[in-house]
């Protein structure tokens, strides 16, 4: 290696290659609808070079051409833009949480209105699905799972997860606190596992986007986790708003465990059930 | 105000290296650090709050939107990855590991670069694997400071070993005098 660390990077590039993002996301705004023109800079520029050095585009700027023209080449950019890593009780603590701080809320209803957003393969959503079932409100909810992503929302609708991280599961479902054993939830076939019909009968997977659709209900409990970190303040504070609107007045917002309320102007709404499980309670009177 | 950040990588044995070098820094050090460390993804941030009892630097974990600020120390949290933006505040994914890590050292030192440009100083210590170079080398192209420990310092060697394939750094510089160099260079 003779050259090593040798190459010298002209600031200027970095300019030129913002503009390019920028054109980029105004281009798939336009033609497409999906806006990322507020999401975090640095994972979205990632992201784009990440795609960019495996397609064999030579600039950012061809990447623009090839999106307007090629719709395949956008669904890419899409799945590559919209990070779905997830899995079943993530946060097994939260899971916990839940059980302790809010169930005991949710009881006092009659009925339950459950809002998923972001909900990504799914994972999340049988996840609580089997905890409301443990604790005998599943036949008192009605859940919508949403997500902008036609592909990863069409697995959650089948619910059939592959059989290998299933042992991990298992664990995350026992320090959840589960109470019966993670496999009465699942039927295994081949490499591959499928939920339990009875835990989607009362739900509904539907296409929104949190960024340009509004609110479509309201409803007693949100759970967006992970979806925020994705998204720069303002759009945050935009997307906050619209759970708060979609909240009912004692509503619960759950956020992932690194996301916060804090930033937000809506901050002063909510009061903290859970603050290290990110466990959120609309109030009553505000 | 000085506009700069000290990026530090650490994989294996990284826990003794950085309670080494982070308790010999003065409250006054001149620039945030910002640190990845390896770690367990279901491990509690317990590194934050262990360096933090013996520094003199505040040392806590790593929060989405906030800005670094001198005094202080942030530590990745567990299986996030940290991104920093250009206007120098945190941003966190969950995106799949980079060369089997999260947190991975190569997006924190390259977004780190972007946004530091000329201030920023990087420092690679002991590891098990090649994570941090490739940031090490971006960092350079950028203008900024790299530090390498010296091999022969480090628990295990393969980390610092790998930027040096890569780059010849501004300095290489054995585990107890990295504190003194920081505190030398940077002002
Ligand atoms: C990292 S996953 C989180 C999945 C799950 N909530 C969890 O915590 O495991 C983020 C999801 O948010 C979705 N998403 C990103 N931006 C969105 C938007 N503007 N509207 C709706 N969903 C979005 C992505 O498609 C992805 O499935």
């Amino acid at each position: 290696m003779e050259n090593k660390g040798k190459e010298v990077r002209n600031p200027e590039i970095l300019e030129i290659e913002d503009i390019e993002i920028d054109l980029l996301l105004e281009a798939i705004f336009r033609k497409y609808g999906y806006d990322f023109r507020n999401y975090g800079k640095a994972h979205v520029k990632r992201r784009i070079t990440h795609r960019l050095s495996t397609s064999g585009l030579q600039s950012i700027s061809m990447m623009q051409q090839e999106v307007l023209r090629n719709e395949d080449f956008f669904e890419t950019l899409l799945r590559d833009l919209s990070i779905n890593v997830t899995e079943m009780f993530r946060d097994p603590d939260f899971y916990a949480a839940i059980r302790k701080d809010v169930v005991p809320v949710l009881k006092t209803y009659p009925f339950i209105k459950i809002w998923h957003a972001g909900c990504s393969t799914g994972e999340e959503v049988y996840s609580m699905a089997i905890l409301l079932k443990e604790e005998g409100l599943l036949d008192r909810v009605q859940v919508y799972a949403t997500d902008f992503n036609q592909v990863v929302l069409q697995a959650a609708r089948e619910g059939i997860f592959s059989i290998d991280r299933i042992k991990e599961y298992t664990i995350n479902y026992q320090r959840a606190g589960g109470k019966k054993s993670f496999s009465d939830y699942y039927t295994a076939k081949y490499n591959s596992v499928i939920m339990d019909k009875d835990l989607k009968r009362n739900v509904v997977f539907a296409d929104h986007n949190l960024v340009t659709d509004s609110v479509f209900a309201e409803v007693n409990m949100i759970i967006c986790r992970n979806v925020l970190i994705y998204f720069d303040k303002e759009l945050q504070d935009k997307v906050i708003k619209l759970f708060d609107d979609s909240l009912t007045h004692g509503g619960i917002l759950c956020l992932g465990s690194k996301e916060n309320l804090r930033f937000s102007s809506s901050f002063p709404r909510f009061k903290a059930l859970n603050e290290k499980q990110k466990i959120y309670q609309k109030r009553y009177k505000i | 105000m000085h506009p700069g950040a000290v990026v530090i990588g650490a994989s294996a044995g990284g826990m003794d290296a950085l309670a080494e070098i982070i308790p010999k820094l003065p409250k006054t050090f001149p620039v945030p650090v910002i640190i990845v460390q390896h770690i367990s993804p279901l491990s509690d941030n317990y590194i934050a709050t262990y360096l933090d009892k013996m520094s003199k630097v505040n040392v806590v974990e790593a929060e989405e939107k906030v800005k670094p600020v001198k005094g202080k120390a942030y530590i990745a949290p567990p299986n996030y990855h940290l991104l920093i933006e250009r206007d120098k505040s945190f941003s966190l994914a969950t995106f799949e590991r980079v060369s089997f890590a999260r947190p991975s050292i190569d997006v924190m030192f390259e977004t780190a670069a972007e946004a530091f440009g000329i201030w920023l100083t990087g420092v690679i210590l002991t590891g098990a694997n090649h994570d941090g170079a490739r940031g090490m080398e971006y960092i350079q192209a950028l203008g900024g400071k790299t530090v390498v420990q010296d091999p022969e310092t480090a628990e295990v060697d393969t980390m610092p070993k790998s930027a040096l394939e890569r780059i010849t750094p501004t300095a290489v510089v054995p585990l107890k005098e990295i504190a003194g160099w920081l505190i030398k260079n940077i002002k």
